[in-house]
């Protein structure tokens, strides 16, 4: 499948700010964190931040962005209009959660649950919107849903270590949070490679086709490469699959573990500019994975155009 | 509403398609072009039409295969367009409702007024029967020419899909295969029609007929398998092989 650079960004960024908001919600509702109107501002600024421009970004592959609106009012059949849905309605728990917050320096940890639930089940949504398509069969597998929580999860967990460390009010649960966040995320997605470089199921050019194999391609429609090859036909090289692998799991997990190790080490806003760089990486490795993610999926028309299986 | 019908009638609209007769002449998808391009998802742009990189919207495509090894492999022309699926994830996916599978004859259509041109639906196809319009920002597919087969300025004979109407060696034939004594249903039945990738689920309504086996004996063409002497004649014929034979 083509990356598009938009929604490869879209689901990363938002991915990160749900992550955050859902951790702010959660540690407030368990008075682990202050009313500090300084820390709320920056803390939600940017999850809620993250999570508009990522929307935001999402808007611009569109044909048509001025009819965006419509795109709330199939919540009843399309994943897609759900997460618009659940996307919206987020924000007025989170949007009361922060006005409290930031003008009253009283944080409600009920509003910052139902910001938390909010930001799960849209999370939920964006990956359901991708493991809903039987035609991609990488994509409909039963760990893609839990790989988008999971790094929701983990890249937010490890900008709350970071916030929190440079506003002077870090806790050491936070830094082993997002340890075990990183942990989990990892075993998930090592799990997802391993599911899909095995997988020998799925359609074939034989049965694209109804013909006795084996099919070949004799000639394509046309001679000019058209939409669907273009969209659905995206290839990226075995070889550079496997080095795009060692990169996310090198950025995306191994170096933001260590750097939180260290941070443990670290007193106060030392260990905050450590767990910066490693939300930074976490990040970072999460985009690596998300493009992945997409590169390395198959659609089924690529059988009508010369592929033997996908 | 992108949900799909929830008492759809009896009727369900669609193609079988001859693999064995198909000559790969694209006259269906130059004709599917021609209408369609001022019918109802008019219009199907061209972008750089003369020039290389040639990019535009197709609602068929004919491409060709090599099936099968050796003295049994055969070039097979494979024409392919939406088959109006009974259970099209392309409509489901859709969030914003203009995408629909209508309820009287299961034809699956794009509301353009509606479309945001996401792409999800061409995602969700396995077919590959929806393309994206890079110029009017909108989803294209095939409407199995809802503004011919309904068309009453047409005379009756015309309406059928501009692709069943142009193709000059009748690989293509249009009805209603949910009714079982269809001439359709009748052809699928009789020619063993099949699916294309059942194991999706989709169940498309389109059927695809099979090539024949291929005929290797002298026998299966109807020849006789050799030559035999004709009989002794007798009369002025005989009486001329008589004579030349001396």
């Amino acid at each position: 499948m083509h990356p598009a650079f938009s929604v490869i960004f879209f689901t990363t960024a938002s991915g990160a700010g749900y992550g955050l908001l859902a951790w702010l919600g959660v540690f407030v509702a368990l008075g682990m964190l202050p009313a500090d109107r300084w820390f709320g501002l920056v803390g939600l600024g940017l999850a809620l931040g993250l999570i508009t421009v990522g929307l935001l970004s999402s808007t611009f592959h569109l044909g048509h962005p001025e009819r965006a609106w419509r795109a709330f009012s199939q919540w009843r059949s399309s994943w897609l209009s759900r997460e618009g849905v659940a996307a919206v309605a987020t924000y007025l728990p989170a949007g009361l959660f922060g006005v409290g917050w930031v003008f009253f320096e009283q944080a409600n940890g009920l509003l910052g649950l139902l910001s938390a639930v909010g930001a799960a089940v849209t999370v939920y949504c964006t990956g359901m919107i991708y493991a809903s398509l039987k035609p991609v069969r990488r994509w409909h597998n039963k760990f893609v849903v839990p790989v988008y929580l999971g790094f929701a999860a983990m890249t937010g967990a490890v900008w709350l270590t970071a916030l929190a460390g440079l506003f002077g009010i870090g806790n050491p649960l936070f830094a082993w949070l997002s340890l075990a966040a990183l942990a989990i995320t990892a075993a998930i997605k090592l799990r997802y490679w391993r599911s899909i470089d095995n997988d020998r199921g799925g359609s074939t050019a034989a049965t694209a086709t109804g013909l006795a194999g084996p099919v070949r391609l004799l000639d394509p429609p046309h001679t000019e490469e058209n939409y669907l090859m273009r969209e659905m036909g995206y290839r990226v090289a075995r070889k550079h699959a496997e080095k795009l692998r060692r990169i996310a799991l090198a950025v995306g997990f191994a170096a933001p573990a260590a750097l939180l190790l260290l941070s443990l080490l670290l007193e106060g806003r030392a260990a905050g500019g450590i767990a910066l760089v490693a939300a930074l990486a976490a990040t970072g490795g999460a985009l690596v994975e998300r493009w992945l993610f997409f590169a390395e999926a198959k659609h089924a028309v690529t059988l009508y155009y010369g592929a033997q299986s996908a | 509403m992108t949900s799909l019908p929830e008492n759809p009638g009896p009727k369900r609209l669609g193609l079988v398609i001859d693999l064995d007769i198909c000559v790969g002449c694209h006259a269906c998808a130059v004709n599917c072009k021609e209408w369609n391009t001022g019918g109802y998802p008019a219009p199907l742009t061209d972008e750089n039409p003369y020039g290389a990189g040639t990019n535009g919207v197709w609602l068929n495509r004919i491409h060709a295969y090599e099936s099968g090894e050796g003295a049994n492999s055969r070039t097979v022309h494979f024409p392919k367009s939406c088959l109006h699926c009974e259970t099209p994830a392309c409509v489901t996916v859709c969030p914003t409702g203009a995408s629909y599978k209508r309820a009287e004859d299961g034809i699956v259509l794009v509301d353009e007024d509606l479309c945001i041109g996401c792409k999800l639906c061409s995602w969700a196809c396995p077919y590959g029967a929806r393309e994206y319009d890079h110029d009017a920002g909108v989803m294209k597919k095939c409407t199995l020419c809802i503004d011919r087969i309904y068309n009453e300025n047409l005379e009756e004979v015309d309406r059928v899909p501009a692709c069943v109407a142009t193709c000059p060696v009748s690989a293509r034939h249009f009805g209603d295969l949910g009714d079982p004594d269809s001439d359709v249903s009748r052809l699928v039945a009789d020619r063993g029609g099949y699916d294309l990738m059942p194991e999706q689920g989709y169940q498309p309504t389109n059927k695809y007929l099979p090539p024949r086996p291929r005929r290797t004996e002298t026998g299966d063409t109807g020849a006789a398998a050799a030559l035999t002497p004709v009989a002794e004649a007798g009369g002025f014929l005989g009486w001329v092989d008589r004579m030349l034979s001396r």
